[in-house]
């Protein structure tokens, strides 16, 4: 369970995040959406706590504020867009720092800990290129890649910033796939920054609509995803209509050519 | 080589640490070595072994490490291959507060002596902040940038140093020498002054390899992952500038040593900083060791400052480095 209340944020003065409130509940995938600099990243960054914000943000009563670095990263982890990975890293290596919360100040990994990240590797089907060095990978290998190392932090709550993006679509569906399941069978509580409207509406329970650092609706994807809501937030007329073979909202732009 | 990096480059060094030893204006064989350890040995030879060659061999040693330790660390906080003591200009900060140092205690008392690598320490932390704000856009520092800046301050603090040991005329030329990176200030007085400062910054180096590990994913991903980032990230630079400042305060200002090492350890054992920063100290020593043994011999009997060798093959290896990491970004 991830709360979020009255989270503001400033980039050098300029406020780009306003008093945004919202919860993501175990078991649960909320999408942030919102046109670019709507404040999808600032909210991940400002909850994780690499930028300062006032607010609060708690899970289960403990307000992260009064915990370390350490001890945030044992309750969040996130999966930071994949553009600037250190390249020397083999695969192994990167997924095994998803440990860094429960390993002393060298850094030795236990048994128990390699067991975590094979899982993880596991889990996103990453096994098989282990021993490879990051920056031979693919944008889909090491998209998953990131996903491993934030599940070998084992932590209730996970954010993952625009992970889609750069991603061919065969990678985009596997990869929500992933964390839809992640979520629901392992009773997550998933806050995930997606620009694809129509992925979140698929993939996400819930969706916050977030525009010029103001949340301007939240709720189920039918709630959210109406024309209305969508053409004020992106300066452009949409038609929204139902999906053909999947249902739920499917969001079009209306364009005159 | 690769199944065995420690043990193989301890070996190595152990080789070239007794080349250092025997080889000089009169060669002393390992057998005669071996005689003067037991105490049975030459009277003369004994009297150049534990009064010359010991200390000089064990402080070049002590300098190629430390330079070498603490290039691989500012290229791990910096994510810059080509961050080095000597480029960045920390080494020359460095030298121009040991000058200082020595201009205002000249000649040295004991404790005149303490205070240079003290004074050198301060300087060499002066610099790396002012370089590293004057270099800095954003959370990234740019290569350009951080060797423009390094080279920029480095001028200044030369000639501030050239000026402040002109003024000093009598030593001129035993300054202009150590400036140069030569041992000639060798001696188990030096030794022992600059060594609380290699133990602290090297120490500290040799337990951060998992922090620096973290540190190359940026700021932002290592936070996240549990690193308190701007606590690890001073305490890393005071330890890098303290081992830099100890290596310049008495053998002066030797580059490319923490530029080279770092870099071919990287190449041959990896990426991982927990193998890299020891690989890189004890390969620094035996590098730099091997600098000095040519030094004495290439002119034999003259002897050449051993930082004319290392720019000599270090700054190809600079370039070559500067065109790699531009095509492939991989280091």
């Amino acid at each position: 369970m991830l709360k979020i209340q009255n989270l503001s944020a400033s980039y050098s003065g300029h406020q780009v995040l306003h008093e945004v409130s919202l919860d993501v509940k175990n078991g649960e995938v909320l999408a942030l959406i919102g046109p670019n600099g709507a404040g999808k990243s600032t909210i991940i960054r400002a909850a994780s706590g690499v930028i300062p914000s006032t607010g609060q943000v708690r899970t289960n009563g403990d307000d992260f504020a009064s915990l370390s670095p350490l001890q945030r990263a044992r309750y969040l982890a996130v999966v930071p867009q994949a553009i600037s990975l250190p390249p020397a890293f083999t695969v192994w290596e990167t997924v095994l720092m998803g440990r860094t919360p429960y390993l002393g100040f060298l850094g030795h990994a236990s048994s128990h800990d390699e067991e975590m990240a094979r899982q993880a590797l596991n889990r996103v089907n990453a096994l098989a290129f282990s021993e490879r060095r990051v920056g031979e990978l693919s944008g889909g290998e090491r998209q998953r890649v990131l996903l491993a190392r934030a599940l070998c932090q084992s932590t209730p709550i996970l954010l993952l910033d625009e992970p889609t993006a750069h991603l061919d679509l065969q990678y985009q569906v596997s990869l929500l796939e992933l964390v839809h399941e992640l979520a629901h069978k392992e009773n997550l509580a998933v806050l995930v920054a997606l620009h694809d409207l129509n992925l979140a509406s698929h993939y996400a329970d819930r969706v916050a609509l977030l525009v010029g650092g103001h949340l301007k609706a939240i709720g189920t994807p039918r709630e959210v995803l109406t024309s209305e809501l969508i053409s004020e937030a992106y300066c452009l007329p949409v038609q929204v209509v139902e999906h053909p073979f999947l249902g739920g909202p499917l969001v079009l732009p209306d364009s005159k050519i | 080589m690769k199944s065995k990096p420690f043990l193989s480059s301890f070996f190595f060094l152990l080789i070239v640490f007794i080349l250092s030893l025997a080889i000089g204006s009169v060669f002393i064989s390992p057998a005669e070595l071996w005689k003067i350890v037991r105490g049975i040995g030459d009277e003369t030879f004994t009297f150049i072994i534990w009064q010359i060659r010991l200390p000089r061999t064990i402080l070049i040693a002590l300098t190629g490490a430390a330079l070498s330790g603490s290039g691989a660390a500012y290229q791990g906080l910096f994510r810059n291959p080509l961050a080095d003591p000597f480029l960045i200009g920390v080494a020359s900060g460095a030298g121009l507060g040991a000058v200082i140092a020595m201009s205002i205690q000249w000649p040295y008392s004991f404790w005149g002596l303490m205070a240079i690598p003290m004074a050198a320490f301060i300087a060499a932390l002066l610099t790396v902040f002012i370089v590293y704000f004057l270099a800095r856009v954003g959370q990234t520092i740019p290569t350009t940038n951080l060797i423009l800046a390094g080279v920029a301050f480095s001028s200044f603090a030369t000639s501030l140093t050239s000026f402040l040991m002109l003024r000093s005329t009598s030593e001129v030329r035993r300054a202009l020498g150590w400036l140069l990176g030569g041992a000639s200030q060798a001696g188990w007085t030096a030794i022992l002054a600059i060594l609380p400062y290699l133990v602290v910054g090297l120490g500290i180096l040799l337990i951060s390899g998992h922090a620096l590990n973290l540190l190359q994913f940026g700021d932002d991903q290592a936070q996240q992952l549990g690193l308190n980032v701007t606590r690890i990230k001073t305490i890393l630079l005071v330890a890098a500038s303290l081992a830099t400042a100890a290596a310049v305060a008495f053998s002066g200002i030797i580059g490319f040593i923490g530029l080279i090492v770092p870099h071919l350890m990287r190449l041959w054992f990896g990426a991982d900083y927990r193998r890299l920063i020891p690989l890189s100290i004890i390969g620094g020593a035996s590098a730099l060791l091997i600098s000095d043994i040519l030094a004495r011999i290439v002119l034999a009997p003259q002897e050449i400052p051993v930082g004319i060798i290392t720019a000599l093959a270090g700054a190809p290896f600079f370039l070559w480095v500067l065109r790699r990491s531009k095509n492939q970004g991989f280091w």
